[in-house]
């Protein structure tokens, strides 16, 4: 969270919206423990990292649904997604991730 | 955004150690509620009793300085949560601020560590050359070291080469509850140092905490690969620690 802040501070002084998503629980090989956490502007920036680059991409399309609806999601990844082929993660783990407008 | 985030926040920039409990899933989703060690809490999970489990968990969680997934329980209901433990930064500080300081600085910015820098000679410790420090002292390394608090989470570097400076910056450290002490030198520069450490009053216990040569045996020879081999060994004594922590 505390490298996230600088980014974090900077978009609220542009008053843009916000959303940060936390993996919340890893399940067999993941590449970055839980915990991990970005950040995600209104308008489509991103910081930080809940997967070492699988699901980020999906991760943003959350974030942006999420500051839509104003409401928190928790979502999961994992080889056995119907996603697999697009954001399922190579190292075979599963992931779940919690996805919240600030 | 939320108050309760905001205080969350506002503890992790005040270098807090602190714990975040967000309900992820269920009718209360996105309830929170903000933990501190000894029990100190702000917010709520919208039932007092879901609260008062929420805050044991949550101290051990503190405790063990581990994020979880939990679930809490009460008579009526059970609620999935994470708990996000956020430590204070791990404290890096430099003694000698010589050129291989300058990338070891670099790399520990980028691990999250608070950097600090010292050495008496002004030459040397520029704000040219050590801009990227969160602090850069120029002082003689006792008096700097006794107004820093060092705790289990610091390391301590001491890379002058220059014994008037190494010597009682090493006495300083090595009676701390310093995680890692790690000094330049060949194995024969601290032979030689070790009899100068103990004519100084230290222990041979105390001595034997001092990693020298330092580094991970990388084959180290550019500055910046003595840097990365001395950010390695730092981190492999930081894991290493926690994990037995945790296996116990």
């Amino acid at each position: 969270m505390r490298e996230l802040l600088p980014v974090l501070d900077r978009w609220l002084d542009e008053h843009k919206q916000v959303a940060v998503a936390t993996l919340v629980k890893t399940y067999g090989s993941a590449p970055v423990p839980p915990g991990a956490k970005m950040a995600i502007s209104s308008t489509g920036e991103m910081v930080g990292s809940v997967s070492g680059g699988c699901v980020e991409g999906a991760v943003v399309q959350e974030a942006l649904a999420a500051m839509r609806t104003h409401k928190p999601k928790l979502v999961e990844y994992g080889i056995s997604d119907e996603l697999a082929i697009s954001v399922g993660l190579a190292c075979g783990g599963r992931i779940a991730v919690y996805v919240e407008p600030l | 955004m939320e108050a309760v985030f905001r205080c969350f926040l506002d503890a992790i920039r005040a270098a807090q150690l602190v714990a975040l409990v967000t309900v992820i899933d269920g009718p209360r989703q996105g309830a929170k509620l903000v933990v501190w060690p000894g029990g100190k809490s702000e917010g709520s999970l919208g039932d007092p009793t879901l609260d008062e489990n929420a805050v044991r968990t949550t101290l051990l969680q503190i405790e063990r300085l581990q994020p979880a997934q939990a679930l809490i329980e009460t008579a009526g209901e059970t609620a999935m949560v994470f708990i996000d433990v956020q430590p204070p930064p791990p404290k890096l500080i430099v003694v000698g601020a010589v050129h291989m300081a300058i990338p070891l600085i670099t790399f520990a910015r980028t691990l999250g560590y608070h950097t600090t820098v010292i050495d008496p000679r002004s030459a040397f410790a520029t704000s040219e050359r050590f801009g990227h420090a969160d602090r850069l002292c120029i002082g003689w390394p006792t008096e700097t070291l006794r107004a820093i608090a060092i705790d289990e989470a610091t390391s301590i570097v001491v890379v002058t080469h220059d014994e008037k400076i190494d010597d009682p910056a090493l006495v300083f450290a090595c009676r701390s509850p310093a995680r890692y002490i790690g000094a330049l030198g060949s194995r024969r520069t601290h032979a030689a140092r070790t009899v100068r450490l103990r004519a100084l009053g230290l222990a041979d216990a105390e001595i034997a905490r001092i990693r020298a040569p330092i580094g991970l045996p990388i084959g180290a020879r550019r500055p910046e690969e003595i840097a990365v081999s001395i950010i390695a060994e730092i981190i492999a004594v930081a894991n290493l620690a926690s994990a037995e922590e945790s296996a116990q």
